[in-house]
């Protein structure tokens, strides 16, 4: 009883305060000045630039064709937020990279998918890895929105045991045959730069594993049918296939046989980025629901009266501040060099806290009835098919 | 060439408003403010004018409480150089907003004044024009069009006026407020915020400008306009005429 009495006291001051679209995430502890303008700034970006192609990239399963989004965030400096200056990147933190990708995804959970798998798991792999020579081959284009990036480690048969990939590069004159297969790439069937992972030791186990930089082109390098997902629609996704396709020495990242720690380093990282979408999908619902519950009446009140949905909202919106306080606060730890691999593993809490986050989001609009709202938009960003 | 662009915070045009409980106004605590839409058409122009090479210098002013910084830095983050604070804390009308103008004018001596054609929250309309004629000034409002001529030292501005366009002509330095047509803002990206940070916001007080900030005139009241009443079907012209008479009063 307590509980419902606290949510609804917090709930009906959320209702007085909030306004329509003006929905500010109370988060001045959580962000400076700075770092709150570029939130705003870039809010207002992608509701102007991709929110309106949310649906229809939902519907059609694949980016718009009649605008370049690459090309679009990569002009607003998007891409290549850790990546240096001198590449044309902004040489800023995860903090500034993971506001990006909360608002990004705020207004399309697709676009944030791809738009993290690009700029986190392909451009800061190269960065972080890359030598003078490939960064300078790799990153600027990238950066720009002119490529897009991806990364491929998972395969039919090595997801959680990504280890045991069965994926073979075989040392030949002047470099590696890879032959295998790549399952669920984010950005395969467009990318143009991918970071592959390959064995070129089968019996050496996580050591016997290289990392690769593909380019699309390649002989013996093709990518197979665009997988049907559940959500995340519009986020490309497909099988990559390599058949003796020849990778130039020089195209080794980090080095022969050290692959597990380029993969795996990355993998922290990329956690703590990626969670950043959850926290924008659930603001994202939250921006849906509260002028919903004021404007929506049954039994002759606005729905939000109600005790019940009270309850289930301030239960949304509690979950929406714990996430994002967490995601936010290990990336200012990461900034500052405290890099603890543990902080980095939980910060996949959101995904939990989301799910639980969209039962009392479902909860909420059927409970009215009314099956118009849940429009294609939102149904691209519930469900994660199997990107993690 | 310096150009001068004043700034108003204003709430943000997306919020629902809603009156004060003691009809004094409109509420503002906790509401999201931004600057004002026509203002930010006016600070674009001032850049794009600026990067074609006519300008110098774009300086930002705004006038009001500390919390006006913000717009200001927003202001610095789309591209200004400078700006410039002045300090008051109670609402300042457009005539008092005109002398402080007028006071910064002769300090800048900007080649161009570029306002908006009015802000959001009030849709006075006066600023720019009275400030215009403190100067003496020549004036092009509504602006639509904006083209400068470097040589005569002229500004071509086509105006969007109730029989359609037109088009003046003039002398610099000239006041011109913006229309919605003008063009596109453009967004403050990352690198611009972050060089924004060092960029100087120089405070003024009233009355270090010598402006008494008085009003000639106090909000009595502010209620919402009357909610629309459902309409009714007549049945015939005789029960129409009847209640135009009778009821409306209009006849």
């Amino acid at each position: 009883m307590q509980r419902i009495i606290a949510a609804s006291s917090l709930c009906s001051r959320i209702l007085r305060n909030e306004r329509q679209r003006a929905f500010s995430s109370s988060s001045s502890l959580l962000f400076d000045d700075t770092q709150l303008q570029f939130k705003e700034s870039v809010r207002q970006f992608a509701l102007e630039n991709i929110a309106p192609h949310a649906s229809k990239i939902d519907q059609s399963n694949s980016f718009p064709k009649e605008v370049n989004l690459w090309k679009l965030m990569g002009d607003f400096n998007l891409h290549g937020i850790t990546a240096p200056e001198e590449y044309g990147g902004l040489g800023l933190g995860y903090l500034y990279h993971c506001i990006a990708m909360e608002e990004i995804s705020r207004a399309s959970g697709s676009v944030g998918l791809s738009y993290g798998a690009h700029s986190n798991l392909c451009i800061n792999q190269l960065v972080r890895n890359g030598s003078p020579s490939q960064k300078e081959k790799y990153l600027p284009k990238l950066i720009s929105g002119e490529h897009v990036g991806a990364l491929a480690m998972s395969e039919p048969n090595a997801g959680s045991d990504v280890v045991s990939m069965k994926c073979k590069a075989d040392r030949v004159d002047g470099g590696y045959l890879i032959n295998g297969n790549k399952m669920w790439c984010t950005n395969g069937p467009t990318a143009q730069t991918l970071v592959v992972y390959a064995k070129t030791n089968v019996t050496a186990g996580s050591k016997g594993i290289t990392a690769f930089i593909i380019e699309k082109g390649m002989p013996g390098y093709s990518t197979a049918q665009k997988l049907d997902k559940l959500g995340m629609r519009g986020s490309d996704t497909c099988e990559l296939v390599f058949e003796n396709c020849f990778v130039p020495e020089e195209n080794v990242l980090g080095k022969e046989g050290k692959g597990v720690y380029v993969l795996m380093s990355g993998l922290d990282l990329e956690r703590l980025v990626l969670s950043a979408g959850p926290v924008g999908i659930m603001q994202a619902c939250l921006d849906v629901v509260l002028p919903y519950i004021r404007e929506r009446s049954q039994f002759g009140r606005p729905i939000g009266e109600f005790q019940f949905i009270q309850g289930k909202v301030a239960d949304m919106y509690t979950s929406l501040q714990s996430s994002r306080s967490y995601v936010y606060s290990v990336a200012r730890d990461c900034d500052n060099g405290r890099v603890d691999p543990r902080f980095l593993l939980f910060s996949l809490y959101p995904i939990p806290i989301l799910k639980d986050f969209l039962v009392f989001f479902f909860g909420t609009m059927l409970k009215s009835t009314s099956n118009v709202y849940l429009t294609g938009h939102f149904n691209s960003n519930y469900f994660f098919g199997g990107a993690f | 060439m310096k150009i001068m662009v004043a700034v108003k915070r204003v709430v943000d045009y997306a919020v629902k408003i809603r009156v004060r409980p003691d009809k004094n106004g409109v509420e503002t605590q906790n509401v999201k403010m931004s600057m004002n839409p026509f203002c930010e058409i006016a600070l674009e122009e001032a850049l794009k004018i600026k990067e074609s090479g006519f300008a110098k210098e774009v300086v930002a002013v705004s006038m009001g409480p500390s919390n006006c910084v913000d717009t200001l830095r927003t202001g610095l983050a789309m591209g200004a150089d400078r700006a410039i604070h002045v300090e008051a804390s109670r609402d300042l009308v457009p005539l008092t907003v005109a002398k402080l103008l007028k006071k910064l004018v002769e300090v800048e001596n900007p080649g161009l004044l570029i306002l908006g054609k009015q802000a959001i929250d009030d849709d006075c309309n006066q600023t720019g024009q009275m400030i215009a004629g403190l100067l003496g000034w020549p004036q092009g409002t509504f602006a639509s069009k904006v083209v400068l001529d470097k040589e005569k030292h002229t500004a071509s501005v086509d105006r969007e006026v109730d029989g359609g366009l037109e088009t003046l002509c003039l002398d610099l330095p000239a006041v011109i407020t913006t229309d919605l047509r003008l063009n596109q803002p453009r967004y403050a990206t990352l690198p611009n915020i972050m060089k924004a940070k060092s960029k100087p916001i120089k405070k003024y007080t009233p009355e270090e400008l010598n402006v008494e900030i008085k009003s000639d005139f106090e909000v009595v009241q502010v209620t919402e306009p009357p909610k629309r009443k459902a309409g009714v079907i007549l049945s015939s012209v005789d029960e129409l005429i009847d209640k135009l008479k009778n009821e409306a009063h209009v006849i």
